[in-house]
């Protein structure tokens, strides 16, 4: 009865201290931020005119290679990249993404709100100011059904699968490299060469390798979904990803940063059915030698 | 040269030359160990334990390590946790025993606090176990600037520009400490160099002194009772096992360590499968960066009360700066316990609810710990700063009390 009296203030002190350097701490150096809002509520107020239409992916397809094609490839429909990816970085600033999935991995409320403005659709304003113009320029000048159609357009040659690589391809890497992805080939570093991107965004963007163990899953969910709520401030633009396609993005980030994970949650369990089993038996021997002392 | 008889078995011919039969009983059978004692007694063979698995798990990971400050953050995150089989499990393995393994240090120390495990006999155990907690804080902080990740590195540049305090040497000392100006690769070679070869060497050297030091007056029990050995060990030797205030070593002690050691160890390997953030901090998954401070820099929660005692003064005082005031609390903070058996004016050796005063220091002096430890992890901004200060002082303070607090108890009882 005493060792148990012993044991519960052990077992007391310890969780008071672990609550205080874990959870309590954490959430005084991180504080709580709104869970992700992946109905871009802020800009629904601009695209009410778009969303009131219905597109029609025909005139779609003749607005987009008529107004996008000049700087955006769209390889599955013909239109390839038009100059290299160092060529087209040092043009723009950053390599402009090629359209074939835009209608998949990004959300069509987004999309819309992106072509009118995307400064503010990605949540830039901040950094281009004093001149400083966007590589994209706005298209609020088009008629609300204009816009529709592009839209749906983009949905309509957009794959109805993608793996998760080909959503972090798309979505992240032009900015990013995640080099444990292919640590021998070097095919997943950023496709915007470091000078470039470093120019564009202020800084080099970080390699994602270890994001996942870094940052951790929801971390990076609302982080990916809103950059401002975590860092205020930062040159990373808001860039729109479906709930669908952003955890598909993360689930990447998991598989190449922390690629045991199945293999570690498989093996603990049968760790410690052995561990029972072990403790089990030094328990009968450990009453069968202090019985014969007690 | 003594004359060897033909022997009849493997046992017998090792006998000969080694004196194994004596050897075992002196080492087990025969060494005795009070029977009243709790489960806080096994905490030493939980450390061995716990520290046998860092050296295992430690050889694993070095055999893909590499101290270079451009290879380092990839052999551990790349190499050893996503293509070496099983290179994942010896690193959650390290990593979580190297922070485990500390609150069992300290549930032991406590122990032989609350016990007065320290006096009348004990003080070299007392000496020897913190010179441990010494040698394993050194290991811990050198082990953790391995896998050079952001805390990596900004703790060892914390840590290593503390040494700038020194008097007269110390811009001179942090260079030497470092190999460089900055920390560098030299840094990190050379600590790679302490934290698997002379650090470990020297703690199994002290384990064994550790050891030792116990021969000669005994494990201490639960009530501080004054045991005659030899009359009880004749007890139970000669079948009286139930009257007897001893039991052997091996079979009757080590058989309740391994009760234990099995609770201990589901409650390990649950944190290492399932719940090793706290010892494995994210933001050292990010590699280390000399152009970027992180946002929050702190020690392992093992360090916490001992930082906090750093930051706890943070304002000068007239012409002495708050740097050189926390410095020194820092530097009593860690010799303090070194001397308390000589801190401690009370002869008796009894446990703390015999001791009324000394009772309530104890658990002044717990709760301390507990809040310099939360506190020394948030941002030291605002009132938390000064929760810190309250918090040092009173930590100095109660080792300044000590003396009196343990007299008075001693006079009471009429012991002095």
């Amino acid at each position: 009865m005493r060792e148990l009296k012993i044991l519960a203030v052990v077992v007391a002190l310890t969780l008071i201290t672990y609550w205080g350097v874990e959870p309590f701490a954490h959430s005084q150096m991180h504080p709580h931020v709104e869970p992700a809002d992946y109905k871009f509520t802020d800009v629904q107020e601009d695209i009410k005119d778009v969303k009131a239409l219905t597109g029609d992916a025909q005139n779609g397809a003749a607005l987009v290679q008529a107004n996008c094609t000049a700087c955006h490839s769209i390889t599955t429909e013909g239109f390839p990249q038009l100059m290299d990816n160092v060529s087209s970085a040092a043009a723009y600033g950053v390599v402009p993404p090629d359209l074939s999935t835009a209608g998949k991995i990004y959300s069509a409320d987004y999309l819309a709100a992106f072509i009118k403005d995307p400064v503010k659709a990605s949540k830039v304003e901040h950094k281009f100011q004093d001149g400083r113009v966007h590589p994209m320029p706005a298209y609020g000048w088009m008629q609300p059904q204009e816009i529709a159609d592009m839209v749906v357009y983009l949905q309509s040659i957009a794959p109805k699968e993608m793996s998760n690589k080909e959503v972090f391809v798309d979505a992240c890497q032009r900015c990013h490299g995640i080099k444990y992805g292919d640590m021998k080939g070097g095919s997943m570093a950023a496709k915007t060469p470091d000078e470039n991107i470093k120019s564009y965004m202020g800084k080099l963007p970080p390699d994602l390798s270890q994001y996942i163990r870094s940052r951790g899953e929801s971390y990076l969910h609302t982080f990916v979904n809103n950059p401002q709520k975590h860092l205020e401030g930062t040159a990373m633009p808001r860039v729109g990803l479906t709930e669908e396609a952003e955890t598909q993005a993360i689930k990447y980030m998991q598989e190449v940063g922390d690629s045991k994970k199945e293999e570690r949650e498989a093996l603990g369990p049968k760790f410690l059915i052995y561990l029972v089993i072990f403790a089990i038996f030094a328990w009968l021997w450990k009453a069968s030698k202090w019985r014969e002392v007690h | 040269m003594a004359k060897f008889e033909k022997a009849n078995s493997v046992g017998e011919w090792l006998d000969q030359r080694l004196n194994t039969t004596a050897l075992t009983k002196v080492l087990m059978t025969e060494y005795w160990i009070p029977k009243d004692i709790n489960f806080l007694w096994a905490m030493g063979v939980l450390l061995a334990v716990t520290f046998k698995i860092l050296v295992i798990s430690g050889i694993f990971l070095m055999m893909y390590y590499k101290p270079d400050v451009n290879l380092a953050f990839d052999s551990v995150n790349y190499t050893i946790m996503q293509e070496v089989a099983y290179g994942w499990l010896f690193r959650h393995m390290h990593g979580v025993a190297a922070s485990v393994i500390f609150l069992i240090i300290y549930i032991h120390m406590f122990t032989g606090i609350y016990y007065g495990s320290y006096k009348q006999g004990r003080e070299m155990i007392w000496i020897s176990g913190m010179l441990l907690f010494m040698t394993f804080s050194a290991a811990g902080f050198s082990g953790y600037m391995l896998p050079w990740g952001q805390m990596s590195y900004w703790a060892a540049m914390v840590i290593t520009n503390l040494f700038g305090g020194v008097p007269i040497i110390g811009d001179a000392l942090v260079v030497w400490i470092r190999g460089d100006f900055n920390v560098a690769d030299a840094t990190l070679t050379r600590f790679f160099m302490l934290h698997v070869f002379l650090l470990p060497i020297v703690i199994m050297g002290i384990i064994g002194l550790h050891f030792y030091t116990l021969r000669i007056p005994h494990v201490n029990n639960q009530e501080g009772a004054d045991i005659d050995y030899d009359e009880e060990a004749e007890k139970y030797l000669s079948g009286n096992k139930k009257e007897s205030k001893v039991i052997p070593f091996w079979p009757v002690f080590i058989s309740k360590d391994f009760a234990i050691l099995g609770i201990f160890l589901i409650f390990y390997f649950y944190l290492v499968f399932f719940h090793y953030n706290f010892a494995m901090d994210p933001v050292n998954f990010d590699p280390a960066d000399a152009m970027v401070t992180p946002a929050h820099i702190y020690p392992e929660w093992y360090f916490l009360w001992s930082y906090e005692v750093l930051r706890g003064f943070f304002f000068d005082v007239g012409p002495v700066k708050a740097f050189d005031i926390g410095l020194a609390a820092f530097g009593f903070a860690n010799v303090i316990f070194l001397v308390l058996p000589w801190l401690d004016r009370d002869p008796a050796i009894l446990p703390a609810h015999k001791r009324p005063k000394f009772f309530i220091w104890f658990w002044i002096l717990m709760a301390d710990l507990i809040v310099l430890t939360v506190y020394g992890k948030l941002p030291p901004t605002g009132i938390n700063a000064w929760v810190g200060f309250v918090v040092a002082t009173l930590f100095i303070l109660l080792f300044l009390a000590l003396p009196f607090v343990t007299k008075s108890d001693a006079k009471k009882r009429g012991d002095v």
